[in-house]
């Protein structure tokens, strides 16, 4: 699935602080964006905002054509679930899971068979370089390794956008590089776009564009 | 230190459900248990205080069989060495017609008793003089028993007396007798005379003179003494009426301690599961200087504090409880027999007050201490890291322990009764308990393995945390074991007993109709004469007469029914349904199992029984299953009884109808020709009512277990709200990738049914082994009675779906914080 995001006029208030005045930000397709900042500006705000997790104030969100704006609980929901991927800062791979079917969560979730999603999940492990460790608990992992699960997860179902949440938090310098050339290369090999928020100049590297939010606004770093 | 403790007791207000959950839990735990101390405690006074308002300042009494002994033993012992005064007494059961509630009728020799019962005085009425007291067609009425019967000073009342009725007039107010007594005072040959006991006495009250109790004074009293009397101190009938009781009190409260128990699995698992979620928190104390002892006080202190508010509490609400309960029960609680009628007044039980509250301290502290135990262990530095994920411990299983718990239990069910209570049953009850609890994980791994393939994500995803986090099932689902276990124990128990008494029923009722004289008036009974116009009434076949006796027998102990019944040449246990029987020859008594088990009578033993002022040899030729009479019972043939006593009247007359005569027509006759002196009723109306009798007396268990499966569920709820506090960034994960909050509400949902089921499956199972000690062991040791076990199978399925259904919700709603937004920001570091 490919398409673009356009976030216009956007604007949140929170706890009587305005975050965004007018907001503006145009993705293309295959795009990956980075955005820095300093703490408390509004990143994850945006990113949760982008995800339909929170409501603007004002302002409107589309992407690849769909519209956020007006669609209840329910709706955005199951957008989600088909158009968004997700890589966080700490993983959240579920530990009951096995490596396998943590990976094949969202292709369940889009109702695919277990047998189908267990191979493509498989698959998309092997891309990552996991596929023997489909079956191994994710306590059995390095963090690493974890992150390439997680990133496994936010791509396995081909999304047309992946909001990456500092996903090299928790990484040395050394697995953060790894795991930041490893993204990108899904995410292009896939065609998604890719809104990677961080306060790491050397994860920004990786993106096509960096972009600063500070007052309000998106600025060209 | 203060800072310290005042920092643990707030964590209580940080988690207020689970704390609030913990601390009724206990409460509940308490207050039943006080409860059913309270109602017997005040039944059991009010008892004694009858008993001492009728006994007065005797120092013994003489007591013999419910029908009377003669009263010509009068004379020898009022001159008998020691004896300062003996005051004879008719005393005498008798019901007014159409009202439920006996008038206990107290025949004395005024002259006399002023003596021995000098409160018990009869005041006359303003149109009376002195000489009124002798009047034999006048009776003087407690005040209780004039209200009650709405009756007033100068009134004729009419009392059945057999199959008629008397009338007398109500001379003027009884003083003396206890606030709630219903009883009237007569003098004694009136009584006799009115009541048909000429020449019978029931009790002779004794005072002894200054220094006459003496051995020699008493030996020289019971020689005088014919079989089947016995010299008693007035307190024994006090003891009997606790002794006859205490097996009943004493299982109500045993379901009450099963009930604090179950709340010790809930302060357990809310307590474990805070202090998980509390790791890092603790973890940050140690580092900070708190010691290892000083954490592990603090927990408990918060299990501490959950005990003494719940228990507070707890006795507060048992008082209500108990306050309902007598109103609305009785003082026996529903279960008629044992004060059947009374109506005590509520009374502050200190002891049983502060025994429960220590109860309910220690199930609370004893909940917290494994939990304490693991916080004060813990390692400080992996939990102060960032990444560290709290997690519970391995739930491991330990066969040895359960191995070892199973062998006792089966071990202490062979213990006999100790001082007529099933000491042994219950510690073996509490063996499976414990050993369910401790196979509880083996449990848990079986049935999340047996559900491997189950279809659908959500059901995966469950059966995989399921699996995954057994030490999380086993904590919830303790307390759904302990209740469900307690439940179906009940129920099985409950099951079997009822289907045996109605067998039962349906042999010892063969007749269409029975008549009876009026409840109450045991020691008046159906003439002989009315006997002969019954069975001369042309739509009756046949009658058979039973006459019930209640006899002492040498050695003490409880009086003993006496049941005259015509025993047919083709067996006993054609009269009644016989456990084991041997041929008769010669002189025949066959004996309930209470009297086997309490008096060791065996079938072939020879016995000596007094009847009819003589001691009697016979041989014993059978036990059979009595479900009436709990201190023993003895059939003797009918006409037997009537050769060694005279006696010739019956308390029921057992009917059968004409060929092509129906139960109803026959009863319209019967009513016709005896007006409504005596009692009729058909063979299925008194099976139904004596089954909704034993369903009344269950009321009050029911409630127990309702409490004990409400306790249960406030565990799963109380660990889901914890769990899903704990687990919102797991929720907030699944609902950024697209998990509906309907499908998270479902997830918990299914994890809270799946996590009840673990307790139901291990609780049923527990449940049937303990149904075992129950019907075997505690009901055979406590009341003497055997029953054929039966399973209620469709009501057991019935009650495990519902536990599903309720656990799933208290779990969907506990958890409902995993639904919210703020879920979904959860897994955010930086908002």
């Amino acid at each position: 699935m490919t398409g673009q995001l356009e976030v216009a006029g956007l604007t949140k208030r929170l706890a009587g602080r305005e975050l965004f005045a007018g907001l503006t930000l145009t993705m293309a397709a295959g795009e990956f964006v980075a955005v820095m900042g300093e703490s408390g500006t509004g990143k994850s705000t945006l990113l949760n905002l982008i995800a339909g997790l929170e409501a603007p104030d004002a302002g409107q969100i589309t992407v690849a054509g769909q519209v956020l704006n007006g669609l209840d609980d329910q709706a955005l929901t199951l957008w989600r679930r088909r158009a968004l991927g997700f890589v966080f800062q700490s993983f959240h791979i579920l530990p009951h899971l096995s490596v396998g079917d943590n990976v094949a969560l969202p292709l369940r979730l889009n109702g695919q068979g277990t047998l189908a999603a267990s191979a493509i999940a498989l698959e998309m492990l092997g891309r990552v370089g996991l596929a023997a460790r489909a079956a191994s608990m994710p306590t059995e992992l390095s963090g690493g390794e974890m992150q390439r699960v997680a990133i496994a997860r936010a791509l396995v179902h081909r999304p047309t956008l992946v909001l990456a949440d500092e996903p090299t938090g928790n990484l040395d310098p050394d697995n953060a590089t790894r795991v930041l050339a490893f993204l990108a290369e899904q995410v292009r090999e896939q065609g998604a776009m890719c809104l990677m928020v961080t306060h790491s100049h050397q994860a920004a590297t990786v993106a096509d564009r960096v972009l600063r939010l500070a007052n309000g606004g998106l600025h060209a770093a | 230190m203060k800072l310290l403790l005042g920092l643990f007791i707030s964590s209580l207000r940080r988690r207020r459900f689970a704390a609030a959950l913990s601390l009724l839990a206990v409460m509940l735990g308490v207050a039943l248990g006080v409860a059913v101390s309270v109602v017997n405690r005040s039944a059991l006074d009010e008892f004694a205080h009858g008993v001492r308002v009728l006994s007065g300042e005797a120092d013994l009494q003489i007591v013999g069989p419910r029908n009377g002994f003669d009263d010509a033993l009068f004379a020898p012992v009022v001159l008998s060495e020691g004896v300062a005064a003996a005051s004879p007494v008719v005393e005498l059961d008798v019901r007014l017609p159409g009202r439920d509630s006996p008038l206990r009728v107290l025949g004395l020799d005024l002259l006399r008793s002023i003596q021995i019962q000098p409160a018990l005085r009869p005041e006359t009425g303003p149109t009376l003089d002195a000489g009124a007291l002798l009047d034999p067609d006048l009776i003087y009425l407690s005040p209780a028993a004039l209200q009650r019967f709405g009756l007033s000073v100068g009134q004729t009342v009419r009392m059945q007396l057999g199959a008629r009725t008397i009338a007398l007039r109500i001379g003027g107010v009884a003083n003396g007798f206890g606030a709630g007594q219903l009883a009237g005072l007569m003098d004694i040959a009136a009584a006799q005379w009115r009541f048909d006991h000429l020449g019978r006495l029931t009790r002779i009250d004794l005072r002894w003179a200054s220094g006459g109790d003496t051995s020699a004074a008493r030996a020289a009293l019971k020689a005088l003494l014919p079989p089947g009397l016995q010299l008693v101190p007035p307190a024994q009938r006090e003891e009997q009426a606790a002794d006859m009781s205490r097996a009943y009190r004493a299982n109500l409260t045993m379901l009450a301690v099963i009930a604090l128990a179950t709340g010790a699995f809930l302060v357990f698992a809310t307590q474990s599961l805070s202090v998980v979620r509390r790791e890092a928190e603790f973890a940050l104390l140690r580092a900070l200087g708190v010691t290892r002892v000083e954490l592990l006080r603090g927990v408990l202190a918060e299990g501490c504090a959950v005990g003494l508010v719940g228990g507070s509490i707890g006795v507060v609400v048992g008082h209500g409880l108990a306050a309902i309960a007598l109103n609305t029960l009785g003082g026996d609680l529903g279960a008629a027999g044992y004060f059947a009628g009374s109506r005590p007044a509520l009374q502050f039980d200190l002891l049983a007050s502060a025994v429960f509250l220590l109860l309910g301290l220690a199930a609370s502290v004893l909940g917290s201490w494994w939990p304490a135990w693991r916080a004060a262990n813990a390692d400080i530095a992996p939990a102060l890291r960032s990444s560290h994920q709290p997690m519970l411990p391995p739930a491991s299983v330990h066969r040895r322990v359960a191995i070892v718990l199973a062998a006792m239990a089966v071990a202490l069910a062979a213990l006999p009764p100790l001082q007529g209570l099933p000491v042994g049953g219950y510690l073996a009850v509490a063996c499976v308990l414990a050993c369910a609890v401790v196979c509880l994980p083996a449990l848990a791994h079986l049935l999340t393995r047996s559900l491997a393939r189950w279809p659908g994500l959500l059901l995966g995803l469950v059966r995989a945390r399921v699996a995954a986090t057994p030490s999380h099932a086993v904590i919830a689902a303790g307390g759904v074991l302990a209740s469900v276990a307690l439940s179906v124990a009940m129920a099985i128990m409950v099951a079997s007993f009822r289907d045996s008494v109605d067998a039962w029923l349906a042999r010892v009722l063969p007749a269409d109709l029975y008549v009876r004289s009026a409840q109450g008036a045991v020691a008046v009974g159906v003439e002989p004469d009315a006997l002969k116009r019954l069975a001369a009434i042309p739509e009756v076949a046949r009658i058979e007469p039973i006459r019930h006796e209640q006899i002492r027998l040498d050695g003490g102990g409880l009086p003993v029914a006496l049941v005259a019944r015509t025993v047919p040449a083709e067996g006993a246990d054609r009269v009644f349904p016989m456990r084991e029987m041997r041929p008769c020859s010669g002189d025949c008594v066959w004996v309930s199992e209470a009297m086997s088990d309490l008096h060791g009578w065996r079938t072939g033993q020879q016995v000596q029984i007094p009847i009819g002022g003589g001691e009697h040899r016979f041989v014993v030729a059978g036990i059979w299953r009595d479900y009436a009479r709990q201190s023993g019972a003895i059939l003797i043939d009918l006409a037997r009884y009537q050769t060694l006593t005279s006696d010739m009247r019956a308390n029921d007359v057992a009917i059968w109808a004409a060929p092509g005569v129906a139960a109803d027509m026959l009863r319209e006759r019967v009513r016709a020709l005896f007006g409504p002196s005596l009692e009729i009723a058909s063979a299925e109306l008194i099976r139904r009512s004596s089954l909704a009798l034993f369903d009344r007396t269950f009321a009050v268990t029911y409630a127990l277990e309702a409490c004990a499966v409400l306790i249960g569920l406030f565990g799963i709820a109380a660990s889901f709200a914890a769990l899903a506090a704990a687990r919102r960034r797991e929720f907030g994960m699944l609902r950024h990738i697209g998990v509906t909050r309907g499908q998270i509400g479902t997830l918990l949902a299914l994890e809270g049914a799946l996590v009840a089921g673990i307790g139901v499956v291990g609780g049923m199972l527990a449940g049937g082994a303990i149904s075992v000690l129950l019907i075997f062991v505690v009901n055979r040791q406590s009341f003497h009675w055997s029953m054929d076990f039966a399973v209620p199978g469709a009501s057991l399925a019935l009650f495990a779906v519902a536990m599903l259904g309720f656990a799933a919700l208290a779990a969907r709603l506990a958890g409902g914080q995993a639904m919210r937004l703020d879920a979904v920001r959860a897994v955010r570091e930086d908002a």
